[in-house]
């Protein structure tokens, strides 16, 4: 078993479906701000089979983890201050998704328009659906890929 | 540029409440029977039409909108004649224009870009049409005309027909209406035509609205207040098979205007093709032209309340002899 440090402050992301942590790392834009990250790919899991971890170290109101319910809803988010899990939650569906999944409307501004943002909108939450801001092309429940 | 207490942009119907579309139709009754009071107020104002994409009606009734109240208009005609053909953005567009003019009218083929513009501008901006989006103002015009024949908006069943799919008026008509009471619309298209989801889920589900889907015109008319025929829009397909299989699937024509009630009013976005036959115009009951009539006038108030013209006792019609 491969073992990594516990973390002073940040985020244990847990139960991310195996093979998907470096697309987390990117949607979280983890590459853009400083903090240290340990990645862990295909460890072995009871409930999942396997599973990916992502552990963050960085000031806890520094990142935004609000896409990760859109992500992925079964992700379990712990949060480390002073060595300890002072919270774990799973998170909610982002009233917006910015620049996660694109507009698939060929008709769609967001097709040409150099430099524009993709921006989805939750408009129903009971149902997961999303829509473009902008023409209005839905997007059903979590990301799919 | 025209300093304004709110900049306030109109991309869909439902950015004017059913208060401000009243004030909005009563405005517009005013400036067509008392049209001296309102030759004046945009004296110095400059209206930029802003088309992308081929338009007759809607130009020059934006155009001939504000002409009649004093102001002038600048613009292009298509994309091809604007910098989009060197790939200029919307919102680059829209900046430099923001320096010109004091209001500005868009159409664009692609869904949504008006708000691109809207987004980025100083100066207020109308949708005029954005792809099989939404088209608001043809909404006003629609709103008004439904308003003078029957002297109400509510308690009626409309019956939309044709393209209902792409057809961005009709997705502004049903936005609209559903907020008076007691609408219930008749959905007449071919399968592949039908009202898409976002409409269905979002505007009439949402609302708790009554509708129900047809094919047949026919099984539909005699039970209709208003009829909203539609063009098939060639410029919607990717497919040209598609378009011409769709193209005629509906002729609406005097004879099929035996079964409609004796005051069921046609009305039409225009242009029409095919889909309502010549010998219908002198039908009392068609109303399209009239359409086209209160949309010009639509378009002034909605100009007029925009720009906040009845706020500035510098403009409004009272200071100019009138009561505006």
């Amino acid at each position: 078993m491969l073992n990594v440090g516990a973390i002073e402050e940040g985020f244990v992301l847990d139960h991310i479906r195996a093979g998907k942590a470096m697309q987390i790392y990117h949607d979280l834009k983890l590459d853009q701000i400083d903090c240290t990250v340990a990645m862990i790919m295909n460890a072995r899991s009871k409930k999942m089979g396997h599973k990916d971890i992502l552990k963050v170290e960085c000031p806890i109101d520094k990142l935004d983890l609000s896409i990760v319910g859109f992500i992925d809803p079964n992700i379990t988010v712990n949060v480390v201050e002073h060595g300890k899990i002072i919270d774990k939650k799973k998170i909610g569906l982002p009233k917006e998704v910015r620049n996660v999944i694109k507009c698939r409307n060929p008709r769609c501004i967001t097709s040409i328009e150099q430099g524009l943002d993709q921006v989805f909108i939750l408009t129903d939450p009971k149902r997961a659906i999303y829509r473009c801001k902008y023409c209005e092309e839905k997007y059903h429940g979590h990301r799919r890929d | 540029m025209r300093k304004l207490k709110h900049l306030r942009h109109v991309m869909s119907p439902l950015d004017l409440s059913v208060q401000e579309l009243d004030q909005i139709m009563d405005l517009a009754e005013d400036m067509e029977q008392n049209p001296e009071k309102y030759a004046h107020v945009c004296d110095g104002l400059k209206l930029a039409t802003l088309f992308y994409e081929p338009s007759t009606r809607t130009r020059l009734s934006f155009e001939s909108a504000m002409l009649n109240m004093g102001g002038q208009v600048i613009g292009f005609h298509s994309g091809n004649t604007s910098s989009a053909t060197k790939g200029e953005s919307v919102a680059d567009t829209i900046r430099v224009v923001s320096c010109f003019a004091d209001i500005c009218a868009i159409r664009h083929p692609k869904e949504g870009a008006p708000m691109v513009a809207a987004s980025k501008s100083l100066i207020p901006v109308i949708n005029a049409g954005d792809g099989g989006h939404q088209h608001p103002t043809q909404t006003l015009a629609d709103l008004m005309t439904i308003r003078k024949l029957k002297g109400r908006l509510g308690n009626m069943t409309v019956g939309i027909c044709g393209d209902l799919k792409f057809g961005r008026t009709v997705h502004s008509l049903i936005s609209a209406l559903v907020r008076y009471e007691n609408i219930r619309f008749v959905l007449i298209s071919p399968e592949e035509l039908r009202l898409p989801d976002y409409v269905k889920e979002d505007v009439l589900d949402a609302n708790g609205i009554k509708y129900e889907e047809k094919i047949r015109l026919e099984d539909a008319l005699p039970d209709l207040d208003i009829l909203y025929m539609t063009r098939v829009q060639k410029e919607r397909f990717f497919n040209e098979d598609d378009y011409v299989r769709m193209k005629d699937f509906y002729i609406l024509n005097e004879a099929k205007m035996q079964m409609a009630p004796k005051d069921m009013y046609v009305l039409h976005p225009l242009p029409r093709v095919n889909e309502i036959s010549v010998d219908v115009d002198d039908d009392p009951r068609a109303a399209y032209f009239r359409q086209v009539y209160w949309g010009m006038y639509m378009r002034m108030a909605l100009m007029y309340t925009l720009l906040e013209l009845g706020d500035d006792p510098e403009t409004s019609g009272e200071a100019k002899g009138g009561k505006a």
